[in-house]
């Protein structure tokens, strides 16, 4: 290669450079990825404070007022600073190598779609610090919480959320425009792989909806700022329009982030089961399927706003049609490992824990939908445990599992897989310890969101705390597996990692060369 | 090592399964509760009829779905010697786990619809009360007794910051509790002052959001007496773990005397708004007060904190005139966290507050604020 990338070797202001002015889509990725396992530690951070402040009832260690900057922080770093960037960094990484393109279509946006974000979460972060506090309001930011009753720094939070939402569309542009022109010959829709579809349909959905989000936060702005009062009953306002406003963005969000995941496992599951994805054109069409459904039922959040009955039920039958395309999804990645030759590998592991627990997160899905019954299950801890099944073994398990699957492409070394697969069970057991009994503690009457509770919940949350603190040191090693096979791990230089692996990613060496596919390949 | 594993792997994963069975077992036998109540309430036991049958149509499929997994996981791995097949589609079946599931979730829309339809039953109550959420309490009014009542969290600081004991009613006991007869249909009106609340009793079946301009509607009627305890379940900021509901029912003789003993303390409290306080009462009192109703946010020392409350001690309105002091209690500060307390604070307490403020911590103004200047305030408006 006559311009390889500048290593340590150029100099460190060489390296620097390469860094901050590539727009090549693995290093981006790569910057991605990083970027966002650094959030992921700080958002888990926040979190194991609050699960320390939780540990026992009464305020030991924080004031309640930082006990709510914690839940806050932790929910806007790990949706909008970990798992969003992760699935870009991904996105960067393997949409080119998947459908034989050389790069990114867009890459000087690229480079501006990444290099935004660390400002928008330094703002973010720099809150904390701030006279009065960082935001308070919960990461749903509800008004008039989060406008009248705001601590200063809400206008800080108001600019980070700008230009994270810039941050998105941009990255969302750039992955639309790289699929609908850079195929490789011969790759037609319906071949793609499906994480690439998975994260085309999550681009239409971000391009939705963060400009909806903008328009949340701009309406926000002009409420504490410039005297409006579109969310101030006292001005003729209504906080319950910003309710609709920002769940109109919030529901499709969840599936931004879990769609992709949805991709990820659909690409590992065939591999170890060495037999190909039962029911693509379903899949694809399931996919599309939950993005559409996902506009339509944004209210199913606010069941105790006091909406009338018909807005209810319409609501909660919407919502509970969605059950009928994810189990779709499981059903199709339980057949494909039917009669398969399966192994279970550390991605596999991880994939097969997502299949298991993001059911169980649907099962439990399902019950809120029922109106009825989230009079009960609304705002308490049962909910709290119904995300984390979704999101965290959901979103972050896929994560976690892509890592370990594409690492040996990405690096061209092997991850010690005795390592891998401690990591999993300590991440597997910990995650079950620290969210199981959270559903006990939701139905027994423990409000989320609380800095202290009654002493009926003080054995649950003991627990709870315990499992959370094992599932945070199993981060701390997927990071040290992760730096350990970047500098020690058995090099490996043969293009098919796995031995079920399919697909052009795993036609070029590894590491995957600075540039790829120069020459389009022919995909048959 | 890596078939230990494996084993390990599958046994917990069923655990995982089981998990939510032995929990509804668990609840019905064990004081240790894991399971929604069943409460007191029409509501609160359609509410967990249905969340019943969910549980278990889940579980039902959960089983189903899994066991197929685990039996597939364990009979097609490759170290059995497991070949791969090369299928990948199938109409029938797909068509089949797309029509099934369809017909599951019509048939669950039933008992759905008609548990939701009672939650929304709110029509004909014998007794109407309105509840408005505030920085941190709760406020219940009885419609047309004239009956009204502040109530807030008992529990000392002391408990919670671990300077004394936690006793055994920790952050579920209040000043004064929502008391109610046994046998009446009763119809909550919610609503909020500042910022969003919601007003949460398990037992009722009634979580209510209580938004600031809008009035939400919940129903109980329920026939045995007791005390049930429910929480605020929308952030509503630092307070948001500290304000309890406490319910108390009682049979319709004790109601009724509670009710007649309460009008009746209003109309002594109105006798007393014409007297003239001693600044020694009105110091103690107001020192109660402030300690009950403003150190949350401006601190027991009046020191605020810095950036989020101003400080009452030596702030120009608390040395300023006194009228102007009364002005922000009355009115609140608009567009602040300042809120008016006109509703929330008797004359009485208004004007021990204020008194105790403009002498304490050093601001020692020396003047005596009256009940008598508060009302003459609020009815010069």
């Amino acid at each position: 290669m006559a311009h390889g990338p500048a290593t340590l070797a150029d100099g460190w202001r060489a390296y620097i450079a390469r860094w901050v002015f590539t727009t090549n889509h693995k290093d981006i990725g790569t910057l991605y990825l990083w970027f966002s396992f650094a959030m992921f530690l700080l958002g888990g951070a926040f979190a194991m404070i609050i699960r320390a402040e939780l540990f026992q009832p009464g305020m030991q260690l924080i004031r309640p007022e930082f006990f709510n900057q914690m839940t806050t922080m932790h929910g806007l770093v790990m949706v909008f600073g970990a798992i969003m960037p992760a699935f870009v960094g991904l996105a960067n990484w393997m949409i080119p190598l998947m459908i034989g393109a050389p790069d990114m279509a867009l890459p000087r946006m690229n480079n501006l779609s990444f290099w935004i974000l660390p400002f928008a979460f330094a703002i973010l972060t720099s809150t904390l610090f701030m006279e009065g506090g960082g935001p308070n309001f919960g990461w749903t930011f509800y008004a008039p919480l989060s406008t009248t009753y705001a601590p200063d720094s809400v206008n800080f939070f108001i600019f980070a959320i700008h230009i994270m939402g810039a941050s998105s569309i941009m990255g969302s542009i750039n992955i639309i425009a790289t699929v609908m022109n850079m195929r490789a010959p011969g790759m037609t829709y319906m071949k793609m792989p499906l994480f690439v579809w998975t994260w085309v349909i999550t681009a239409f959905l971000l391009v939705a909806v963060m400009p909806v989000l903008a328009g949340a936060v701009t309406m926000m702005l002009m409420d504490i700022n410039f005297g409006t009062s579109f969310f101030d009953a006292a001005g003729g306002g209504d906080p319950v329009l910003f309710q609709h406003v920002f769940w109109f963005f919030g529901h499709p969000e969840v599936y931004i982030i879990i769609l992709p995941a949805f991709g990820v496992v659909s690409q590992i599951i065939p591999t170890f089961s060495r037999k190909p994805l039962f029911g693509y054109s379903s899949m694809v069409y399931a996919t599309a399927a939950i993005a559409f459904l996902s506009f339509v039922v944004w209210a199913h959040h606010m069941f105790t706003v006091g909406m009338p009955i018909a807005g209810e039920l319409y609501f909660m039958y919407a919502t509970m049609l969605i059950a009928v395309p994810t189990g779709v999804k499981v059903f199709n990645w339980i057949t494909t490992m039917y009669k398969g030759s399966l192994t279970f590998e550390t991605p596999m592991l991880f994939s097969i824990a997502f299949v298991i627990l993001f059911t169980f997160g649907g099962f439990t899905g399902l019950m809120l939908s029922i109106a009825a019954a989230d009079m009960q299950y609304h705002d308490t801890y049962f909910v709290v445990a119904h995300f984390h099944y979704v999101m965290v073994a959901g979103a972050v398990f896929s994560g976690t599992a892509a890592i370990y699957y594409w690492l040996p492409k990405w690096c061209g070394k092997m991850y010690n897989e005795t390592m891998g697969q401690v990591q999993f069970w300590v991440a597997f057991i910990g995650f079950n310890i620290a969210f199981m009994p959270q559903h006990f503690l939701g139905l027994a009457g423990m409000p989320r969101r609380y800095a202290d509770y009654g002493l009926q919940f003080a054995d649950w949350n003991m627990v709870s705390s315990i499992g959370a603190f094992i599932y945070g040191g199993a981060q701390l090693m997927l990071l040290y597996n992760v730096i350990a096979t970047i500098r020690n791990g058995k090099p490996t230089t043969e293009e098919k990692t796995w031995e079920g692996a399919e697909g052009l990613e795993w036609t070029v060496p590894s590491p995957a060369p600075y540039h790829t596919f120069a020459k389009p390949p022919e995909f048959k | 090592m890596l078939k230990r594993a494996q084993a390990l792997f599958l046994s917990l994963l069923s655990l995982v399964v089981l998990l939510p069975i032995a929990g509804s077992a668990f609840a019905e036998s064990s004081a240790s509760q894991l399971n929604m109540p069943q409460g007191v309430t029409e509501v609160s036991q359609a509410a967990y009829d249905i969340h019943m049958i969910m549980i278990w149509v889940c579980t039902v499929i959960g089983v189903g779905v899994f066991g197929f997994m685990f039996y597939v996981m364990y009979a097609h791995r490759k170290s059995r010697g497991a070949v791969a097949e090369n299928f990948h589609e199938h109409l029938g079946v797909e068509l089949l786990w797309t029509i099934v599931p369809t017909i599951i979730l019509i048939v669950m829309a039933f008992p759905a619809t008609t548990a939701l339809l009672k939650v929304y039953d709110t029509d004909n109550p014998d007794i109407e009360i309105k509840i408005t959420g505030y920085q941190w309490k709760w406020q219940y009014e009885y419609l047309g007794e004239g009956v009204k009542f502040m109530s807030e969290l008992r529990t000392s600081d002391d408990e919670v910051y671990g300077r004394e004991p936690k006793g055994e009613h920790y952050l579920r006991e209040v000043t004064e509790a929502l008391v109610l007869p046994v046998g009446k249909k009763i119809r909550f009106l919610v609503t909020g002052n500042d910022v969003i609340h919601s007003w949460w009793v398990p037992d009722f079946g009634v979580k209510r959001d209580a938004v600031p301009g809008l009035f939400t509607a919940g129903w109980a009627k329920t026939d045995k007496p007791g005390t049930y305890v429910g929480e605020c379940t929308e952030l509503c900021g630092q307070g948001h773990a500290f304000m309890p509901v406490v319910v108390e029912v009682k049979e319709e003789a004790e109601y009724n005397e509670w009710l007649a003993n309460k009008k009746a303390e209003a109309v002594e409290y109105a006798s007393t708004i014409g007297k003239e306080w001693a600044p020694e009462e009105l110091m103690a009192k107001g020192e109660e007060v402030y300690l009950q109703s403003c150190a949350g946010c401006h601190q027991a020392d009046g020191g605020g904190i810095p950036g989020v409350f101003p400080a009452i001690k030596g702030s120009p309105i608390a040395l300023g005139p006194q009228i102007g002091h009364i002005a922000v209690l009355i009115d609140g500060v608009p567009g602040s966290a300042m809120q008016s307390f006109a509703d929330q604070l008797s004359e009485v307490n208004i004007a021990a507050v204020i008194h105790y403020q403009r002498n304490a911590w050093g601001n020692d103004v020396g003047d005596v604020t009256q009940p008598i200047d508060v009302l003459n305030y609020k009815q010069s408006k």
